[in-house]
């Protein structure tokens, strides 16, 4: 089965490079969503068998990342579907500066988001670190021309910073994986081979300071793929200049992915009793992301990468829940599929603002919800969402890793995360309210547009979805969550 | 001290420090490539004599990629950005240089911290290792040409690679091929990234790269 | 008999300390295709100056007279300290070197002094430059010879070049390469060699040493040639004296080897001269930095 979960995309990549049809190009990518998504959720119900001798290998942990890669991709290429339609293929005028500028060939857009998925699934079944490396690389190379989709200056200068960032990212991460090895040799012979599952079982024998350094350097080279800050530079401007489908599937699943590769060394470290060290390092970077984000959301005026520095703020979010440890690594896990539907229906809706409006400032849109009746409705439950108010899934989570907090005693920093929470709120609700009411001033109006099915029904489906992990956490899913925290959190 | 590992690695810290120092990207150029040929030898020192069919044709690749087709591509992209010099970086050379001799310091007072399990042929492997890539690390930070942060970028690699192939005797296929993997597609994407970036801008000052702020 | 043997040492070092500018101009412009001038020269030009009159400005007092004298001076006490060929300096103690450092310090600062009595913005301008690259070829040094107090285990200069023996390079080579390399950059520094500055110009732009001692003349200026000489001679003996590994004890062997690797030095920088140019006066510090960094890297190989 995971050989299926694996073909299915990069087989339709090859397919997306060969097929001349535009048509049948993006039926086909419509269709690769559904047919993972579709062996994904048979995955829930049958675990699939391990290969390679135990380097691919679905846990519980990797089953929940590998679910809602795929329901973002299923969302993402609906919605690509009728944006590829809309985008023309000649000579474009750029919305903010008014040049001229061309997009990518649509063969090399659907070929490297199929990519993109086919990589960001092995990252999730990958159980050997250098396995999990190379994916980790791939996606970076798989999501660069992605982000370089509208070929102008702004777009390149921010996939020249994705680049070199993430680039250097992975090559630290590299070193772990050298710094693990020698953290798993044994004097005199064979070393531990390092796939999580020897190094767990094994963990009493590794060597704790290059052991420590190995984790240091995982959690610095994976946490820049992450959005971690002050790691995450490259974050905002890729999020803003590429298309709207790719920051969501950006923000999404890859930031999740990167995440789980932390999660993986964070649980060899935890099986050689270094837990508390680990601990210590994540919660500080994850109250250093909340605090960097809460900062430039305040005053920011272009709503995407008000949403981007949103996904910073709710990584240092993930990264302090698996901190605290106990119950807030069940909140972090829970969070994280959260955050990822909500920012992704966030985007999504945000395209299509942008294609109607034209604009990127926060100043200059007024009145969505009497232009855009859909996209405006959406739009603030998603901001209702996001900001971590109830009914929807993103409040229980928030909830549960606080209540972990103040168990711990550690109220210093409930009440710091709290604050920044609140400021976030206000910063962000100011902006999307203003955005969604008003009156639209009649220079702006779009030219009479209709809102397509295509640009509804995915964010609308990924809404439907946080809102009844809100309301109601399906036992499958919640004894998975509970799976996972305990595989990573609790040994 | 009297190993030719030890030659090497000293070569390799002044190659190093060197690139600190330097404004012109032809020499810099240049240095890397000599990191690269003095890299390539350094697995073949480390067996202490012991040369092997496999060591040897892995040694003489890596001298071929790192000191030969790296450095042609990269002064291929050279010519056609059409620079000659690296424009006054964010940190003074001199001041680059005396940083970098601190970083040395302290790399070597790290590694004492860390012990090997095993201890290598050289002493010096894991300080210089380190010192490699915290200098590459260095230079990508400081530098405003994009050509001298994907130098930096080499050095980076070259000191993971130093890491590896010095210590890993483990796992010798995974380390060898991960890093060929990584650096020859980030030269590769870089490359043509460079490219686009001077036709875009008809510059490639990383510095000027400031349309998105904040 | 060693007594005498010292002081012949000490006569060589006087007599021969000319000869080293004519060896050096000689390769230059043999370099050049000329056939140059001749190698006593320097002693013609000394001996001129010697004979000829002083002028003195009005603006200067007794401190631009004495200034070359007391700094002869310093040089020729500083001639004592050096060890040369097997033979031990005639005064040798623990810490000799720093006193060498120093007293071809306070023959600069006596020149730069000299200088900024003269009242003249040009020798001040000479002055500053002169004393600014001094000080940071300072450091160069002093931590080059610290890198060799600690491989040598000794602390005077005669122990440290009687130690400099084959056994030494096989154990410490690169060590003893990094020491040299830095060495040597302080060698040309301090004796305002291409590339650090153009004995032959004078052009303001350019100008280090030659625009300090702009204003003397007749026998003060043979004086300044001549110390300038002198400690172009004695930097060059601690060089030699501690990269070349020829200390066997026997006499005739020790005394040649040393007066060959000055000869060999001196060809050495007239071909460094003839192939470079000058650097441009704002990457000269750069250049000194690099030779601290050289002599730092030496003692971190040494202390590792």
């Amino acid at each position: 089965m995971i050989c299926v979960l694996l073909l299915i995309p990069a087989v339709a990549a090859l397919l997306s490079l060969l097929v001349r049809h535009t048509l049948v190009r993006r039926v086909i990518l419509v269709l690769t969503g559904v047919g993972h998504t579709a062996v994904t959720l048979a995955a829930w119900n049958t675990t699939p068998q391990p290969l390679l001798n135990g380097w691919l290998m679905l846990d519980e942990a990797g089953l929940l990342f590998l679910t809602i890669t795929s329901i973002l991709f299923l969302a993402c290429s609906v919605y690509a579907f009728g944006y590829l339609a809309v985008q023309g293929a000649g000579k474009q005028q750029d919305y903010e500066e008014g040049t001229l500028f061309t997009n990518a060939p649509d063969a090399v857009f659907c070929a490297c988001l199929e990519a993109f998925l086919a990589t960001m699934t092995l990252v999730t079944v990958s159980r050997h670190f250098g396995l999990l490396w190379v994916a980790m690389e791939a996606t970076t190379l798989a999501s660069a021309p992605l982000i370089y989709f509208h070929r102008h200056h702004r777009s390149l200068e921010a996939t020249w910073k994705y680049l070199l960032i993430c680039s250097v990212g992975i090559a630290l991460a590299l070193l772990g994986n050298f710094l693990m090895v020698i953290a798993a040799s044994r004097p005199g012979g064979e070393g531990i081979a390092i796939v999580v599952d020897a190094l767990i079982e094994n963990g009493a024998n590794l060597n704790i300071p290059w052991l420590r350094a190995a984790f240091l350097f995982f959690l610095v080279g994976y946490g820049t793929k992450m959005g971690l800050a002050p790691l995450h530079t490259w974050l905002p401007d890729a999020h803003s200049e590429s298309p709207s489908v790719i920051s969501a599937l950006l923000s999404g699943a890859l930031l999740n992915c990167a995440f789980l590769t932390i999660l993986r060394s964070y649980q060899v470290c935890a099986a050689a009793g270094q837990a508390a060290f680990c601990q210590d390092l994540l919660i500080l970077f994850g109250l250093v992301s909340i605090g960097w984000a809460t900062i430039f959301i305040l005053g920011q005026t272009d709503y995407k990468r008000m949403l981007a520095y949103s996904s910073v703020e709710h990584i240092g979010i993930l990264a302090l829940g698996v901190g605290i440890g106990a119950g807030a690594t069940f909140g972090a896990l829970l969070h994280a599929a959260n955050h990822s539907l909500t920012k992704a229906m966030l985007f999504l809706v945000a395209g299509n603002i942008l294609a109607a409006y034209k604009t990127k400032a926060t100043t200059e849109v007024r009145g969505i919800l009497g232009v855009l009746p859909w996209s405006g409705v959406l739009w603030i439950a998603g901001l209702v969402a996001i900001t971590g108010m109830p009914p929807f899934g993103a409040f229980l989570s928030e909830f549960t890793i606080v209540k972990a907090m103040i168990e711990q005693g550690r109220t210093g920093i409930a009440v710091a995360f709290l604050a920044m929470l609140a400021l976030i709120f206000i910063g962000m609700t100011t902006a999307f309210l203003n955005m969604a009411q008003g009156r639209c001033a009649s220079d702006l109006r779009p030219p009479g547009k209709v809102e397509s099915v295509l640009a509804i029904l995915p964010p609308m489906g990924l809404g439907a979805l946080t809102l009844m992990l809100g309301l109601y956490l399906p036992p499958a899913v919640d004894s998975l969550l509970r799976g996972a925290a305990a595989t990573i959190g609790g040994h | 001290m009297n190993d030719a590992a030890d030659i090497v690695l000293v070569f390799l810290v002044l190659t190093n420090l060197m690139l600190l120092g330097l404004s012109r990207l032809g020499a810099c150029i240049r240095m890397v490539a000599l990191q690269g040929i003095a890299l390539g030898l350094l697995p073949l020192l480390m067996e202490g004599g012991r040369v092997e069919l496999h060591g040897a044709a892995f040694a003489i690749a890596i001298i071929l990629l790192k000191g030969g087709v790296f450095p042609w591509i990269l002064m291929r992209t050279l010519r056609e950005v059409n620079t000659q010099r690296e424009i006054e970086p964010f940190i003074g050379y001199g001041k680059s240089l005396a940083i970098g001799t601190l970083i040395l310091v302290v790399c070597i007072w790290l590694s004492s911290r860390l012990p090997l399990p095993e201890p290598a042929m050289s002493s010096l492997i894991v300080p210089v290792a380190f010192f490699t890539i915290m200098s590459g690390l260095f230079l990508i930070v400081s530098r405003r040409k994009a050509l001298t942060q994907v130098l930096g970028y080499l050095v980076l690699e070259n000191g993971i690679y130093a890491f590896g192939v010095a210590l890993v005797d483990k796992q010798p296929m995974l380390v060898e091929m991960g890093i060929l993997l990584d650096v020859f597609v980030a030269i590769f994407v870089m490359g043509i990234a460079i490219f686009h970036i001077n036709r875009e801008f008809d510059h490639i000052d990383t510095d000027k790269l400031s349309g998105l702020r904040s | 008999m060693m007594t005498t043997l010292k002081l012949v040492h000490l006569v060589l070092a006087f007599v021969a300390a000319p000869l080293l500018l004519g060896i050096i101009n000689r390769t230059k412009a043999l370099f050049a295709g000329r056939r140059g001038q001749p190698l006593l020269q320097a002693y013609y030009d000394i001996w001129k100056l010697l004979r000829k009159g002083a002028v003195y400005s009005r603006s200067t007092s007794w401190l631009f007279a004495a200034g070359p004298w007391i700094g002869f001076a310093a040089v020729v006490a500083a001639t004592t300290l050096v060890p040369f060929g097997g033979l031990r300096a005639p005064i040798a103690f623990p810490g000799d070197f720093l006193v060498l450092i120093y007293l071809l310090g306070l023959s600069r600062f006596l020149l730069v002094l000299s200088a900024l009595d003269t009242g003249s913005s040009f020798e001040g301008m000479g002055a500053s430059r002169e004393v600014t690259f001094s000080a940071l070829s300072e450091p160069a040094l002093l931590i080059a010879l610290a890198a060799v107090t600690k491989y040598t285990g000794c602390v005077s200069l005669s122990d440290m070049v009687v130690a400099t023996v084959p056994r030494l390079w096989l154990d410490a080579g690169p060590i003893v390469v990094l020491v040299g390399f830095a060495l040597l950059i302080v060698f040309l520094s301090e004796n305002c060699r291409i590339p650090v500055d153009d004995p032959n110009t004078h052009l303001e732009l350019t100008m280090i040493h030659e625009v300090m001692v702009l204003d003397h003349s007749g026998p003060d200026f043979g004086i300044i040639l001549y110390s300038a000489a002198l400690k172009m001679w004695l930097l060059g003996q601690v060089l030699v004296g501690l990269v070349v590994p020829v200390h066997t004890g026997i006499l005739w062997l020790d005394t040649p080897a040393a007066l060959l690797s000055m000869a060999l030095l001196a060809v050495l920088v007239g071909i460094i001269e003839s192939s470079m140019a000058r650097v441009r006066l704002l990457h000269v510090p750069q250049l000194l930095v690099g030779a601290t960094t050289l002599s730092i890297l030496a003692v971190v190989l040494v202390l590792r």
